[in-house]
């Protein structure tokens, strides 16, 4: 299970991060030791462990249906890299 | 140097009574920030004018005999990961560098309205991931006990500052260890409450199962008194538990009785750097002392924490921090050089004849994104994104992320059969005291192996507390840590208070220059 | 002619659920705001920021999944679908994935005319979710940027998958109406294409009969259908489309990977969308902000009493009860509840189930859909009608003037009786009547002659000529009348 250069590029891709060549050589490496170094606990028996997705375990939390009031369209896009007063732009979304 | 200098309880007596007036108090820190932090760099952003408003505006109510905060004048550095309305939050990144949240976090709400004044937004390991506050974007900061010297991370500005005494108080944040093991390279007390006993609502988050908000302070007592400000059920978290804030102040000085200590037996391994093995030996005969009896006590699946935690938390990181994409705040990359450059790859593949590499390229929009991402992330939390969206995607979800949280479960196991045993555990925070900046940094996996102490309590949810406990021969601070079982605040804090009365570790100072 | 092959249809369809907030935070689900008046740092997924679930849509949710006879999970949770696109702000879509809160159900689908056989669609799953925003490209404005609206991003969407278990495109939209009419009886959605609270997707391929026995062709997913007849044309068009495809190519199910396409109604054809590639690893992970809910099997036996009378049940009872059509009883359920309660205090006036649906369907309805209003807004009560009709069944009123009563009430109101002395309108006495009939019937020679010869729909001359002298009179009465008289003569 040796992670290859092009694993590192297809998660680069589903991560949305643009790696550099040199990056890519030296993630490689970096992550094929974390990785080995994780793989430790494949020894470990835990057929029949429930997994803990959760640190303190709860249930049933809600509010009500209860409308607020919300961001003034002005101070919802002041973060905006590139807006138009109403809305956020970003380069044309073709396809679908 | 062991100083005498008003615990922050005291001050906020003598601030209540009106012997001191709050904007005096905030003048003196803000002046031993000048003083100190051009060298330390524990703060990120500090707004004296700002800060001195707050602190007249709470004397001006005192006169006019309005009710008072907790804190009342109090000045708290917060670490910049709390979302502080208006303010710059930039988390120690460059994504983030000119983001102003339009809300307060929870925490920050109740400091608020506990009349606190904010002094500053301290220095923390981009967006929490790092253990020396290397990681951050802008500054690494420095050990106040020696120039040159990591204060630990990611929460290191929090603990610096304390230790440096530029502020009494201040909040930090623990996902792995982000105040303890701070606290411990400081010198300073730091505790991580039970997972749901803060609310992380405007907190970033880094691994929202993991991350909880903390006190640092110079003593359990000061800590105790931020931890019950800060504290409480808020129905904005759903991870937020409802359950009453107990009086931790009015209890912590109630020694437990018949206390019964354990000893992890897989931390005195070799791993251990032998003066923190021996501090925290003696710490533990102190204890004794004071009619604690002490066993071994076994953590089987010890081995694994920080396996686990280093799938668990990249995974959880690796969808939280999705969000920055530069759509709709953050750091977006420069678009038109973008597109050109774009162009330019198209145009030259096309001449190239190489038709099936050009259409191959990202579009725009694809190609925005990782550009932004890349620009805006540093080193180590592009690294984690990428272990984290490896671990989740398909074909290694159940080897890893699965895995993990099964072990997770068999950590949490662990430390419940151990509080059947014994009321508190005790052990080191960190297998080695301070390190230069610079030396870890280039092997990641060396990091992440100083969270071997600390990543269990985060894992099972339960609170942990790092104290001071003395000091190696190079002069570093060594701490000790307690652990005690979900919402067991309380007995932690008396346990820590014991200890602090019977030793003076944490009234020692750095001599600053 | 046996059709060469099957089509094989299961839909997928989104409705957002009728809460006044959004799923999981307090902004407004109102329809029809500016752009990006309705967000907030929760549903824009700023940093720090964490979701609440909001009761109401996960009870809604509840109730739709009962109704539709599905599992209702004893444990569900919630997790996060992994994707990126810029009216996805938080960069995931907080969903579920392996633990829905209901699995299975099915919805009963026939047609009153017999388009096809009476059949259960079954269902496979229904789980909640949060819906995106809305992107915008305007191409023809020639602008290199999309426009991205949050407005949208966070409201609670119900995804109902079927299996494929339809074969016909009148199948798929009689699903979608009858999916609809539930969906809006239980109050749960308001199931508007229009406004995009219902969205669907199908997923369609053929069995194709062929000498080695049946093959199956690779599933297409078509997307962009706004309207149930969007539904019924393009699937129609991609059965064709796919067979002359599959003809040509020979394609058997696994062969390629599944295509997707989107419908234009503007050029009635499908049109190949781009092929995201890893788009299908949605790396779902279990959201470690929100727990999981428990649903007590009590809590579901209160739901299932609780959700009245539903459309397919009420369907049933009407023409069981009241003597009416199947296609009747559909027209009156498909109008809703106050329709279907109005109809039965109607019958309840007057006795005649038959009589009573005729006459929403000719009249009321008429007026429903003229003036664009609800029956709660018709100001004839159900009493006032029902009686009206009694009074044409006794021959104390007939169609016609009844229907000037009706109008009559309408405008100003007042009861049937009020309406009917404000007109004059009064039963003409029978020796009356026999008079006038006498005098008409000797003033025409010819139209008794035509008569005599046989031509016995002549009589209808007469009515024109009675009402002159008596509006009042019945003109059945006098059409019967003057046959007798004119056929007597000598």
């Amino acid at each position: 299970m040796d992670l290859t250069r092009q694993d590192v590029e297809k998660v680069a891709l589903l991560a949305r991060l643009d790696l550099s060549e040199d990056e890519i050589e030296q993630m490689t490496s970096q992550l094929v030791r974390i990785l080995a170094y994780i793989d430790r606990f494949a020894e470990l028996d835990t057929d029949r462990v429930e997994p803990m997705a959760h640190a303190i375990e709860m249930s049933n939390v809600f509010r009500d249906d209860e409308v607020r009031p919300s961001l003034d369209r002005r101070e919802a896009l002041e973060n905006a890299p590139h807006h138009d007063e109403q809305c956020y732009l970003v380069p044309a979304v073709l396809g679908d | 140097m062991t100083r005498s200098e008003p615990s922050a309880v005291d001050l906020v007596a003598r601030l209540a009574s009106g012997a001191l007036r709050a904007a005096d108090v905030t003048a003196a820190f803000l002046d031993r920030i000048e003083s100190h932090d051009g060298d330390l760099h524990a703060f990120l952003h500090v707004d004296r004018q700002t800060a001195l408003k707050q602190a007249r505006g709470i004397d001006r109510k005192r006169e006019r005999g309005e009710p008072l905060g907790r804190l009342a004048g109090l000045p708290v550095a917060v670490k910049d990961l709390l979302c502080t309305r208006g303010e710059p939050t930039t988390c120690g990144s460059r994504m983030l560098q000119s983001f102003r949240p339009p809300y307060d976090a929870t925490a920050i709400r109740k400091l608020r309205e506990a009349d606190a004044v904010l002094i500053g937004r301290t220095n923390l390991d981009e967006f929490a991931m790092g253990g020396s506050t290397e990681n951050s974007a802008f500054q690494p900061t420095h050990n106040p006990w020696r120039h040159g010297y990591t204060p630990g991370g990611s929460s290191g500005g929090s603990a610096a500052c304390v230790a440096a005494s530029m502020a009494p108080l201040s909040l930090g944040t623990d996902t792995g260890g982000s105040i303890r093991q701070p606290a411990a390279f400081c010198g300073v007390t730091g505790m991580k409450p039970t997972y749901g006993r803060v609310s992380r609502q405007g907190l970033v988050a880094f691994a929202s199962s993991l991350d909880q908000i903390g006190p640092l302070a110079h003593s359990a007592e000061d800590a105790a008194l931020l931890l019950e400000v800060v504290a409480g059920y808020d129905p904005g978290d759903s991870t937020s538990v409802d359950r009453p804030v107990p009086p931790y102040t009015q209890t912590i000085g109630r020694p437990l009785e018949n206390l019964r200590l354990g000893v992890i037996k897989q931390q005195f391994g070799d791993g251990l750097h032998d003066e923190i093995a021996a501090a925290v030996e003696a710490a533990i005969d102190v204890y004794r002392s004071q009619g604690a009896t002490v066993r071994e006590i076994s953590l089987p699946h010890s081995q694994y924490v920080v396996a686990t935690y280093y799938v668990i938390a990249p995974s959880e990181a690796s969808s939280n921090l999705a969000r920055y994409d530069g759509v709709h705040y953050g750091h977006r990359t420069d678009e038109r050089a973008m597109l050109d450059e774009l162009q330019a790859q198209y145009a030259r593949l096309d001449a190239e004849g190489r038709l099936e590499a050009a259409i191959r390229l990202d579009s725009p929009l694809v190609a925005m994104y990782r550009r932004s991402r890349a620009e805006g992330f540093g080193d180590e939390v592009k690294r984690r994104i990428m272990i984290g969206t490896y671990a989740l995607s398909a074909g290694y979800y159940d080897a890893y992320y699965l895995k993990a949280l099964k072990v997770r479960r068999l950590i949490s196991q662990d430390y419940a059969a151990a509080f059947g045993e014994v009321d508190l555990l005790i052990g080191p925070v960190t297998p080695t005291p301070a390190f230069p900046l610079g030396e870890k940094v280039r092997d990641p996996l060396t990091m992440y192996l100083v969270d071997l102490y600390t990543a269990g309590a985060n894992l099972a949810g339960i609170p942990g507390i790092s104290l001071p406990c003395g000091f190696t021969s190079d002069r570093l601070p060594i701490g000790l840590q307690l652990q005690a079982p979900p919402f067991e605040e309380e007995r932690l804090l008396r346990g820590a208070h014991m200890f602090q009365q019977a030793t003076d570790w944490h009234l020692r100072r750095p001599t600053l220059p | 002619m046996k059709s060469p092959y099957e089509l094989v249809i299961g839909l997928e369809v989104h409705v957002q659920l009728l809460t006044r907030s959004k799923l999981f935070c307090g902004c407004s689900t109102r329809f029809g705001a500016e752009p990006n008046t309705q967000t907030c740092p929760v549903c824009i997924g700023m940093p720090g920021v964490l979701p609440v679930m909001n009761r109401r849509a996960f009870e809604l949710a509840l109730r739709a999944g009962v109704a539709l006879c599905g599992e209702i999970a004893p444990l569900t949770k919630w997790d996060r679908k992994q994707y990126y696109y810029p009216d996805l702000p938080k960069g995931y879509q907080i969903s579920q994935f392996d633990l829905p809160f209901c699995q299975g159900g099915f919805l009963e689908i026939s047609d009153a005319k017999g388009a096809f056989e009476p059949k259960r669609v079954r269902l496979i799953r229904v789980h909640l979710e949060e819906d995106a925003g809305k992107s915008m490209h305007d191409e023809a404005a020639g602008v290199a940027d999309s426009r991205i609206d949050l407005n949208r991003a966070g409201t609670p969407l119900m995804e109902i998958v079927t299996e494929p278990d339809m074969r016909s495109p009148a199948e798929a939209k009689t699903f979608l109406t009858e999916l609809k009419l539930l969906l809006t009886y239980l109050n749960v959605s308001d199931c508007n294409m229009q406004e995009g609270s219902l969205r669907v997707d199908a997923n369609v391929n053929l069995h194709v009969d062929t000498p080695q026995g049946k093959v199956a062709t690779p599933i297409v997913e078509v997307k962009n259908m706004n309207s149930f007849r969007a539904v019924e044309r393009a699937l129609t068009h991609e059965a064709e489309r796919q067979f002359a495809a599959w003809q040509q190519s020979g394609h058997k199910l696994g062969d390629v990977p599944k295509q997707t396409r989107g419908w234009d109604d503007a050029a009635n054809l499908t049109r190949p969308q781009r092929h995201k590639e890893e788009s299908s690893d949605y790396r779902y992970l279990p959201d470690p902000d929100l727990v999981p809910v428990i649903v007590e099997r009590a809590q579901v036996a209160e739901i299932r009493d609780s959700l009245g009378e539903l459309p397919a049940a009420l369907r049933s009872r009407l023409e069981a009860t009241h003597g009416i059509t199947s296609y009747d009883a559909e027209v009156l359920v498909s109008q809703g509840r106050a329709l279907v309660d109005y109809f039965l205090q109607t019958v309840q006036a007057c006795g005649d189930g038959k009589q009573a649906a005729n006459w929403i369907q000719q009249d009321v309805l008429r007026t429903l859909n003229e003036r664009r209003m609800t029956i709660g807004q018709y100001s004839v009560t159900a009493g006032n009608l029902g009686r009206l009709i009694a009074k044409v069944k006794s021959g104390e009123l007939d169609h016609s003037r009844a229907r000037d009563v009706l109008s009559a009430m309408l405008q100003q109101g007042g009861s049937v009786e009020d309406v009917m002395r404000a007109q004059g309108i009064q039963q003409v006495d029978q020796s009356e009547l026999l008079a006038l009939c006498k005098q008409l019937v000797d003033a025409n020679p010819k139209l008794v002659a035509d008569i005599q010869a046989g031509k016995t729909k002549a009589a209808g001359a007469f009515v024109g000529q009675a009402k002159k002298r008596n509006p009042n009179i019945n003109p059945a009465h006098v059409i019967e009348i003057c046959l007798k008289l004119a056929q007597g003569k000598g």
